[in-house]
């Protein structure tokens, strides 16, 4: 019941929201705050109760829904599902926070967020196929209408690419679920959508490619994956910023989540056999992306772009199969929310205070914004992993894990933190040392309180996680071994 | 001698089953009794005959719930009430008293010439009577007297106001309906021909006859098809659509493509996967085939429309497509059957509510200058910023373009998942791929609607007004509520559906 109440918080936060009169402005701000607060409290006393040691899913709840279809609400949480939640139940509230000066219409901007609160929780809680498909396709709706009615220049088309891009991966893997059902009622005779039944479901080999093909087109497209990753830019440039925070920060793991959710323990052959390809392509995804970051003008695009490549080094960590890579790839998404979204939130602060993302705009920051500055090096030495920082635990062992399953694939990612650490402390130069050439850098202001209740939390689980990982490390092992061991079943 | 020793038999005359056609007796009595009050009324408000109408919808629903349990072949063949009956009476019913709300309204700029006239509410009534009988029709001839009843009312509706689009969509809808009715009567005959018989029962036997004339009675098949395919607009006799339901007025619109739809479809169902559902072999292959060119070509042409009567048009031929899956899947899975029926239901009133925001759209700011045209705003461009001036109404467009697109948990979602579902289930798979490209396809012109009403300002400084629109508000609540609410919580009408499975007759 904690689980069902911490989901769907949000949501009723944005009835409620939206029930407001649109002239109180200030009412609705603090009714969505309080909404993803009470989220918050929920997940953390969901946190509380979890059972570090066990490997299977904890604190759940299930109910019939659509029985006629074998259709089931059943949600819960494991090593890896539970630090994800986390990580979205304390976003949201910064980006609330964040959207707090923004006078556009703040009753739907905000219900909006709350519903893909909801949306995205329930990505992540879902334990049967169906609730899962039907919350990854809910996630599109508010996400189009926050991108394509609150954002940029280009929001029209960077809506609509990124609608209809994520529909086609999601409706391929709709027929496959749909297939992977009517396979296990053709087995048992019984309906049903159900994780663990569909995962102990035998699947001949060549059966196992195909469906790994569908649901690969779902979580490549969302994550996501080089060479899809072509909305992304488009989508997160345009996108509001405190909205980018949430598609950057908890969006993008939904794909990486699927992977290591569905795509491993439900088709084993498939994913051992196409091992190499994907770890092909999260290479070929950290050094193109980071080679395009390196050159974007646009501080938002260049963060758009170094975000699909440290996402390659999560994917890297899932796809080597090991309980190194796949423990790094959760602790990696964790981190990876945290710095995104630092580094979003403060482009955004950036942006209102000077009306310009462009880096050549800037220069000389320190002087005029010192605090800002520095939280804004610790986010970047925390992106670039610096040891002691959260970015290094996670790129760490998710490189060992490439390691020990393919040499090859772990030095040349690492020729990527390489160019990570180029382009983002370059980037950091040019805009926030030097002199303060630009009349209008003299006049940047330091961060306000608000600023800083967002920015607090995030610099102090940057630096606390990178310190000490391993009460997170601990929840996620168990778990992360579970799915290894599924990994390694053979069909028979 | 011996014809005339035939003919002074006694035609047999079946027995009368009233209670089996009921509801179809309270809808034609209530048409009468309304033509009647126009007559002799002519001043009679708007409101009332709505009420009468309604009255009539009430009581034909209350005799349809008294025969819900009923499952019997009456009028020795001629009707059978079976679950198909009875899920298309609940469908039609539905579909009948929100288009007589939306009728009910008026136009709200205090123009006569865009107003329907009052006969519309009598014919309405006919034209769901033939309707309801339709899908209960198990005798060819049964079929085509319901197919005619229900015609003949919507070619005079579709012209019902005086706007030169009306006429013309009328006279375009008569003379293409005509047609297609001459293939179906055609096809009857050659089926009978074959058979013997008109009854579906007698043709069902026949059809797996080894000794009967196969080759005529697949060529009244596939004249049968062609008529039906007429009907519920299917690629390639869909030419009329687009045209009928852009000059129709909305309200008729509306009826047409929900009820027509279900009540052909019904028959179709019935016809094909019923009675000819030992020679699925035959016809699947052909009705895939359609399926395919009509999902893509509807989807494909509806990208590249501007005005939203049209594009709906062409969404609705696309939809087609996605029912002829489940049809092609029924013969041989009876889940295709309670999938089609049940897309049926969800479709009815999503399309219905989103010509109800046509409708409502069409009361505010001025008229159409065009002396040509329909006389509604139904233009893309009048639509720029409509959400921001009409949150409520906006966000029942973007529920009802959503569910049209198939995004879960709103109805239209699972009525997609449930013909899929029975697609894979028959084996047809790579059809199933096909839908799932057109819907990708689909995607693109309903969120257009959306960018349109949602991503772009609004024209001009001042909100266009018009008068309160009690009786459309009613109608879109209903169907927006009804489409999130099946969408929330479809088991008991999938469960419904289910019963639908059976054929009888």
């Amino acid at each position: 019941m904690l689980l069902t109440a911490a989901l769907f918080a949000p949501l009723a936060g944005a009835v409620l929201v939206a029930a407001v009169p649109a002239s109180r402005p200030a009412l609705v701000r603090w009714l969505a705050l309080a909404a993803s607060l009470v989220a918050l409290a929920l997940a953390v006393a969901l946190a509380v109760r979890f059972r570090a040691g066990e490997a299977g899913f904890q604190l759940g709840t299930a109910a019939d829904w659509v029985p006629s279809f074998g259709v089931r609400y059943r949600v819960g949480v494991d090593g890896v599902s539970l630090p994800l939640v986390l990580l979205t139940t304390v976003l949201a509230p910064l980006a609330i926070a964040g959207s707090w000066r923004s006078a556009d219409r703040p009753r739907g901007y905000l219900a909006l967020l709350l519903v893909l609160e909801t949306a995205m929780l329930g990505v992540f809680v879902s334990l049967d196929l169906f609730l899962f498909y039907v919350f990854w396709e809910a996630v599109l709706v508010p996400a189009y209408f926050l991108i394509g009615s609150y954002g940029g220049q280009r929001r029209v088309y960077a809506a609509v690419k990124f609608f209809v891009y994520t529909l086609l991966g999601g409706l391929l893997m709709l027929v496959g679920i749909i297939a992977l059902f009517y396979l296990h009622q053709k087995a048992t005779g019984t309906p049903s959508f159900d994780y663990d039944a569909l995962r102990d479901l035998d699947k001949a080999p060549t059966t196992q490619r195909w469906l790994f093909a569908a649901f690969f087109a779902a979580f490549a497209i969302k994550t996501p994956v080089w060479p899809f990753h072509t909305w992304l830019p488009d989508a997160y440039t345009e996108a509001p910023t405190t909205t980018t925070v949430l598609l950057a920060g908890v969006m993008s793991k939904l794909g990486v989540y699927g992977f290591l959710r569905f795509s491993l323990p439900l088709f084993p052959d498939a994913a051992r056999d196409l091992q190499p390809l994907l770890l092909t392509l999260a290479v070929i995804g950290i050094l193109y992306c980071a080679l395009v970051a390196a050159v974007q003008r646009d501080f938002k695009t260049l963060v758009a772009y170094s975000s699909v490549s440290h996402l390659g080094f999560i994917v890297l960590g899932v796809f080597a199969l090991n309980v190194q890579g796949l423990q790094g790839g959760v602790f990696y998404m964790v981190a990876h929310g945290l710095l995104i979204g630092g580094l979003f939130f403060v482009t955004g602060m950036l942006e209102e205070r000077r009306g310009t993302r462009r880096i050549d705009d800037f220069g000389g920051l320190q002087q005029s914004a010192p605090r800002m500055a520095g939280v804004m090096l610790v986010i970047t030495l925390g992106a670039v992993a610096l040891p002691g920082l959260v970015g290094f635990v996670g790129e760490f062992l998710t490189l060992l894990g490439a390691f020990l399953a393919n040499r090859a694939f772990a030095v040349l990612a690492a020729v990527g933190v390489i160019l990570g650490a180029v382009y983002l402390l370059w980037a950091y130069q040019r805009m926030w040392h030097g002199a303060l050439e630009r009349e209008e850098n003299r006049a940047v202001g330091d961060l306000t309180g608000r600023e800083w209740a967002i920015l607090a939390p995030l610099v102090a689980a940057i630096v606390v996680l990178g310190l000490f990982p391993q009460p997170l490390l601990e929840r996620v092992e168990p778990s992360a071994e579970r799915v290894v061991e599924h990994t390694r079943q053979t069909s028979p | 001698m011996h014809l005339l020793a035939q003919a002074a038999e006694p035609i047999p005359v079946p027995r009368v089953d009233w209670r089996a056609i009921a509801p179809e007796l309270a809808l034609a009595t209530a048409g009468a009794v309304l033509l009647l009050v126009v007559a002799f009324r002519p001043g009679a408000r708007r409101g009332l005959l709505a009420g009468l109408t309604l009255a009539g919808l009430a009581v034909a629903a209350g005799l349809t719930a008294w025969n819900w349990d009923l499952a019997r072949v009456a009028f020795d063949g001629a009707v059978s009430l079976d679950g198909i009956t009875r899920y298309a009476r609940l469908v039609l019913l539905a579909v009948g008293a929100l288009a007589t709300l939306m009728a009910a309204q008026d136009g709200g700029r205090g123009d006569p010439e865009e107003e329907a006239p009052p006969e519309v509410f009598p014919l309405l009534l006919f034209a769901l009577t033939g309707m309801v009988l339709l899908a209960a029709a198990s005798d060819l001839l049964v079929v085509f007297i319901a197919l005619e009843i229900l015609s003949l009312s919507l070619y005079v509706m579709a012209g019902a106001t005086r706007r030169m689009a009306a006429q013309e969509a009328a006279m375009k809808y008569f003379l293409l309906g005509a047609f297609s009715s001459a293939f179906l009567l055609y096809g009857i005959a050659l089926c009978y021909g074959a058979t013997g018989t008109t009854n579906l029962l007698g043709i069902a036997r026949a059809s797996v006859d080894p000794t009967g004339d196969g080759t005529l009675l697949l060529a009244g098949i596939g004249l049968l098809a062609v008529g039906f395919c007429f009907k519920v607009a299917a690629v390639p006799f869909h030419m009329w659509t687009p045209d009928v339901y852009q000059g129709a007025p909305t309200p008729v619109t509306a009826f047409m493509a929900a009820g027509t739809k279900a009540a052909g479809f019904a028959v179709f169902l019935r016809v094909f996967a019923g009675a000819l559902g030992g020679m699925v072999v035959s016809w699947r292959p052909v009705i895939a085939a359609v399926a395919v060119v009509t999902m893509l070509v509807g989807a494909a042409l509806a990208v590249v429309q501007s005005d939203l009567k049209r594009m709906l048009a062409y969404s609705s031929i696309s939809h087609a497509g996605y029912l002829l899956v489940g049809l092609a899947a029924a013969a041989t899975v009876p889940a295709g059957v309670s999938a089609s029926m049940f897309y049926l239901l969800a479709y009815a009133f999503m399309v219905m509510g989103a010509f109800m925001v046509v409708q409502y759209a069409s009361r505010l700011g001025p008229p159409d200058p065009e002396p040509g045209g329909s006389g509604e705003r139904s233009n893309l461009d009048d639509y720029r910023g409509f959400a921001r001036r009409h949150p409520w109404v906006g966000a029942l467009l973007a529920v009802f373009m959503l569910a049209l697109t198939g995004i879960p948990p709103l109805s239209g979602f699972w009525a997609k998942y449930y013909v899929f579902l029975a697609g894979i289930n028959a084996g047809l798979t790579w059809l199933v791929v096909v839908a799932v490209i057109s819907s990708v396809i689909s995607a693109f012109f309903y969120l257009r609607v959306l960018v349109v009403a949602y991503l772009q300002e609004p024209v001009g400084d001042t909100e266009p007004v018009a008068g309160r629109a009690p009786a459309l508000g009613v109608a879109l609540g209903l169907a927006g509520v009804l489409t999130i609410a099946i969408g929330l919580a479809p088991e008991v009408l999938v469960t419904a559906a289910r019963t639908a499975e059976r054929i009888l007759g």
